[in-house]
């Protein structure tokens, strides 16, 4: 499954997307402290947080996840924004919670467990 | 010049977390006997203690800076220190306008203001436990604005440190300083200075880490300085 396809299924706004949206989603991580995630995800994972300060770009870069969806409507900082689109990391926002959000990712075939 | 002993990093029964016993007259004397010249008082979101604090700590000996433990968005925890009342009153001013909510005693503890005597003047009724909606780089702003020094909060914990949340301390955040209440992580880049302080919430712990500074006299700029390693000024060991 890849970013545009889950975009477009769970109605996920794009804020910084470009070619990046072709990215495969292999699995996912939720998190909102940043050590955690660093230590946690895995490469090509979707991680879905509330953090909007512009150190998750360089975390999903870092971890070399496939994107990050933002919870609770919340906007990218202008800082976040600049970076995202510097480093080619998708980055989209849901209106849902983070709890709904992962149940629907659950429900497309998504799981946090990779075989 | 000379060797300073400080622990700048001190709650009062201002924090709803913190003991009830830490009064402004307990907190002195605690501070005193851990053979403590300087504290900084820094409490969750507020200085309305640090005036009583500081009155009871002239006469006895101990120097008290005023200071606030501020709570960005991404809840990172941050120390701001000032040397002037004035300043520290209006970042005081800041945070109120940024912190939502309002404080459940039951749930989180009660919020004492007091004097120098140990009185309850008042009970403060905001959220101090919670988050401001300012970034932590527009607090370092503000602190830096009005002229404050800006120290990020026990980096070596695993919850409210710039580290647990953000990962790693961003390049262009300008602080003064790290502080650590065990031991020093290796994520903090070589150029910043760390500190050692007891965060304490309860009277046996004030003093329990401090650091020593090589400086003039017993003030904010003093400490400022000797952050900033001027004419001579420096920090001498943490312990």
């Amino acid at each position: 499954m890849n970013l545009r396809d889950l975009a477009r299924n769970l109605e996920l706004e794009v804020k910084v997307g470009g070619k990046s949206l072709a990215n495969e989603v292999r699995g996912g991580y939720a998190g909102d402290l940043l050590s955690d995630v660093i230590a946690n995800a895995r490469a090509a994972d979707l991680w879905v947080t509330l953090q909007t300060h512009q150190n998750i770009v360089a975390v999903a870069c870092m971890k070399e996840l496939a994107g990050v969806v933002l919870v609770n409507g919340r906007q990218p900082e202008k800082d976040t924004l600049e970076k995202a689109a510097e480093e080619n990391v998708p980055l989209l926002v849901s209106e849902l919670s983070a709890f709904e959000l992962i149940g629907r990712l659950h429900g497309l075939g998504l799981s946090g467990i990779r075989k | 010049m000379r060797a300073l002993h400080a622990d700048l990093h001190i709650h009062s029964c201002l924090s709803p977390c913190a003991d009830r016993e830490m009064s402004p007259s307990t907190i002195v004397r605690w501070a005193r006997r851990k053979g403590l010249e300087l504290i900084a008082l820094c409490d969750h979101n507020s200085a309305e203690n640090v005036g009583a604090a500081s009155r009871a700590g002239g006469p006895v000996g101990l120097a008290v800076i005023g200071g606030m433990e501020i709570t960005s968005r991404e809840e990172v925890h941050v120390l701001g220190l000032f040397e002037e009342d004035r300043p520290l009153q209006a970042v005081q001013g800041v945070v109120y306008d940024h912190l939502p909510g309002e404080n459940d005693p039951d749930a989180f503890g009660e919020q004492l203001v007091m004097d120098e005597w140990d009185n309850v003047i008042a009970r403060n009724r905001r959220l101090l436990i919670g988050a401001t909606d300012l970034t932590l780089a527009e607090i370092v702003r503000t602190v830096h604005a009005f002229g404050g020094i800006a120290i990020a909060s026990h980096v070596d914990r695993p919850s409210f440190s710039v580290l647990s949340q953000l990962g790693f301390i961003p390049r262009d955040l300008e602080l003064d300083g790290v502080e650590v209440v065990a031991t020093r992580p290796p994520e903090v880049p070589q150029d910043l200075p760390v500190i050692s302080s007891s965060d304490a919430h309860r009277p046996e712990e004030i003093g329990a880490r401090q650091t020593c500074f090589l400086v003039e006299e017993a003030t904010a700029k003093e400490i400022g300085m000797a952050l900033k390693r001027i004419g001579g000024r420096r920090i001498l060991a943490e312990q």
